[in-house]
């Protein structure tokens, strides 16, 4: 196991190594002059040459690339042009919103598919799972923005029970910080949850029909213990993969909803530094949401390893 | 091929199957609407009029109009045409630059293989909307970011599929057979792999298209797709929002238009694949 963690650390570290080549390339080599595309063209000239000198332009591109990487290894991703305040303060101050989002919507989205998805799995073909089944088909082709759209309609304009967006902070206390974030939540969590839902069906479908489920039964195990301990943990290999790839639609989908929500977590920031044209904010963000995505890829292979130990082998 | 009368079984089983039709009808519709707006919709959508803001449906408008006059169910058929024309260059993308690559893994193997498998790595670390962000960031919004953005990350999902379905089809006697006929690798791909795993990608491009469907509309949502005068269910959604208190259907609309459309899409999908799956087929005979 440890071999195999040390294996894939080493591509790990080579992949966010090209992720962070690529997006220095898109967006300091590309635009040829970065300095202009954040001013615009009619700037004046000794503004440019200013910025140019702070974003170090006048130095060869690979000496600037591994300036910023230094930089990204020690936390320093440089300053914001428009809110001249050091972009780490800034992203982690958004993290602290966007982060505990993004969790809550995969613990929620975790918690309603396995029940769900185990109780489809169990009653195959019958009126449950028929029920299950289209309700979870109507649940992918939801786009989550939209349901967040219509939640804030029913529960905070219609109903009054919730204010319709913004963040008190967490300074406001866990209470109140938490259900600030519910509804974005749910809205995230829902169409999840019906895609894991569905595999973790299916790939139960596959495993109880197994020869050592039979066994396990015959050996005189109740249907819980054997589902538990035979056919779920077999069956979590493809709901790993699929939950490894929903965290990037999440980190996406948080992106999104917080613009319904007016939550100001990092996809505020995002857009307003596009809208601003503040390319060391959006740099930095960019990277770090690949970082995240990669990140949870190495975590989830881990994990497969962990569940299965002939993948340790690869 | 003459009709068998297995042959007309099963393409009566298939005409049984709900799926196929539901999903086929829904996706026709909605194709034809958007090819319709081509020519006609009720209303021209970049008229704006104040004296017909915010109408109830009536005969002169069927869905009724939004705050600016215009027409709801003009708007909707421009944005079936965005949506259909990102995700399916999209689509397109994935599938010309995808299947080659996965194609090439599969026969030569080794460094090829290698490389293309880490290409598949790091584009995945890019999700549509980060890279429209990087490239909204350059260039400004617009359409072609929308396409990009989601056209990049269907190629290694193609590439993927193309691998998979080529390997599994590889060492099959009828490859090996035109291997020992003298066949070159390119031929073989071309006429015995290629025709063998068409029916996967036909079946995964149909998914790629409803997801690109869906990730068009949160991108135009937050206006990294198609800008005005164009109509996309996104912005559409976007501009409901603030309207929300006084008219809530304008943002029922875009939303069912959209889940309608997936839903079709994933239907066909599903139906595709029953019919196609050659495993189904083996246990039918």
């Amino acid at each position: 196991m440890f071999a195999f963690a040390i294996k894939r650390f080493a591509s790990l570290l080579v992949t966010l190594l090209v992720a962070t080549g690529v997006v220095f390339l898109v967006m300091e080599v590309l635009p040829g002059d970065p300095a202009e595309l954040m001013l615009g063209v009619e700037a004046r000239e000794d503004t440019l040459a200013a910025l140019r000198q702070q974003l170090g332009i006048d130095q060869p591109a690979a000496l600037r690339y591994l300036t910023w990487l230094h930089g990204l290894v020690t936390g320093d991703l440089g300053t914001s042009y428009t809110y001249s305040v050091p972009v780490s303060e800034l992203v982690g101050e958004r993290l602290a919103v966007s982060l505990p989002l993004a969790f809550l919507a995969l613990l929620l989205s975790v918690a309603i598919a396995f029940p769900v998805g185990i109780v489809a799995a169990r009653h195959r073909g019958g009126p449950a799972d028929t029920g299950i089944m289209a309700l979870t088909q109507i649940g992918i082709a939801v786009p989550n923005f939209w349901f967040a759209i219509l939640l804030v309609y029913v529960f905070a304009i219609a109903l009054r029970l919730v204010p319709s967006g913004g963040f008190p902070g967490w300074e406001a206390g866990i209470g109140p910080a938490l259900s600030a974030l519910l509804l974005p939540a749910i809205a995230l969590a829902l169409p999840q949850a019906a895609i894991l839902a569905r595999v973790l069906r299916s790939g139960l479908i596959d495993t109880l029909h197994e020869d050592y489920i039979r066994t396990a039964r015959a050996k005189g195990l109740t249907r819980q213990a054997v589902l538990w301990r035979h056919a779920v943990r077999n069956a979590l290999i493809p709901v790993l993969t699929i939950l490894g790839l929903q965290f990037s639609f999440l980190i996406a989908g948080t992106i999104i909803i917080e613009n319904v929500f007016y939550l100001p977590g990092i996809g505020r920031l995002i857009f307003q530094a596009i809208t601003q044209r503040d390319l060391i904010v959006v740099k930095s963000v960019v990277t770090l949401l690949v970082a995240i995505v990669i990140l949870v890829t190495y975590a989830v292979d881990l994990a497969y390893a962990a569940v299965d130990p002939r993948l340790r082998r690869r | 091929m003459a009709f068998t009368k297995s042959r007309l079984r099963r393409l009566r089983s298939h005409l049984s199957s709900r799926s196929l039709v539901v999903g086929g009808a829904i996706t026709s519709l909605v194709l034809a609407m958007a090819l319709l707006s081509l020519v006609w919709t009720p209303y021209p959508i970049d008229v704006l009029s104040v004296a017909d803001r915010l109408k109830g449906p009536s005969t002169a408008h069927i869905l009724g109009t939004d705050q600016y006059g215009r027409d709801i169910l003009s708007m909707l058929m421009v944005g079936a045409r965005t949506s259909i024309a990102v995700a399916l260059v999209a689509v397109g993308i994935g599938i010309f630059l995808g299947v080659p690559l996965g194609l090439a893994a599969a026969a030569r193997g080794g460094l090829i293989e290698e490389a293309v498998m880490r290409f598949n790595d790091l584009v995945f670390a890019f999700p549509a909307l980060v890279s429209a962000i990087m490239i909204t960031a350059i260039l400004g919004p617009g359409a072609i970011n929308a396409i990009l953005a989601i056209g990049i990350f269907n190629i290694p999902v193609f590439a993927r599929v193309a691998r998979g379905g080529a390997l599994a089809y590889k060492s099959r006697d009828f490859v090996l057979a035109a291997r020992v006929a003298g066949k070159g690798e390119t031929r073989i791909v071309a006429e015995h792999i290629l025709p063998n795993i068409a029916n996967l990608l036909i079946v995964q491009g149909t998914i790629q298209f409803s997801l690109g469907i869906l990730a068009e509309a949160g991108l135009s949502y937050v206006g990294l797709g198609a800008q005005p005068p164009l109509a996309t269910w996104g912005r559409m959604l976007n501009e409901a929002q603030t309207m929300m208190a006084f008219a809530p259907q304008l943002a029922l609309y875009p939303g069912l238009a959209i889940v309608v459309t997936v839903l079709g899409l994933n239907l066909l999908g599903d139906g595709l694949r029953d019919m196609l799956d050659p495993r189904l087929k083996r246990r039918e005979a």
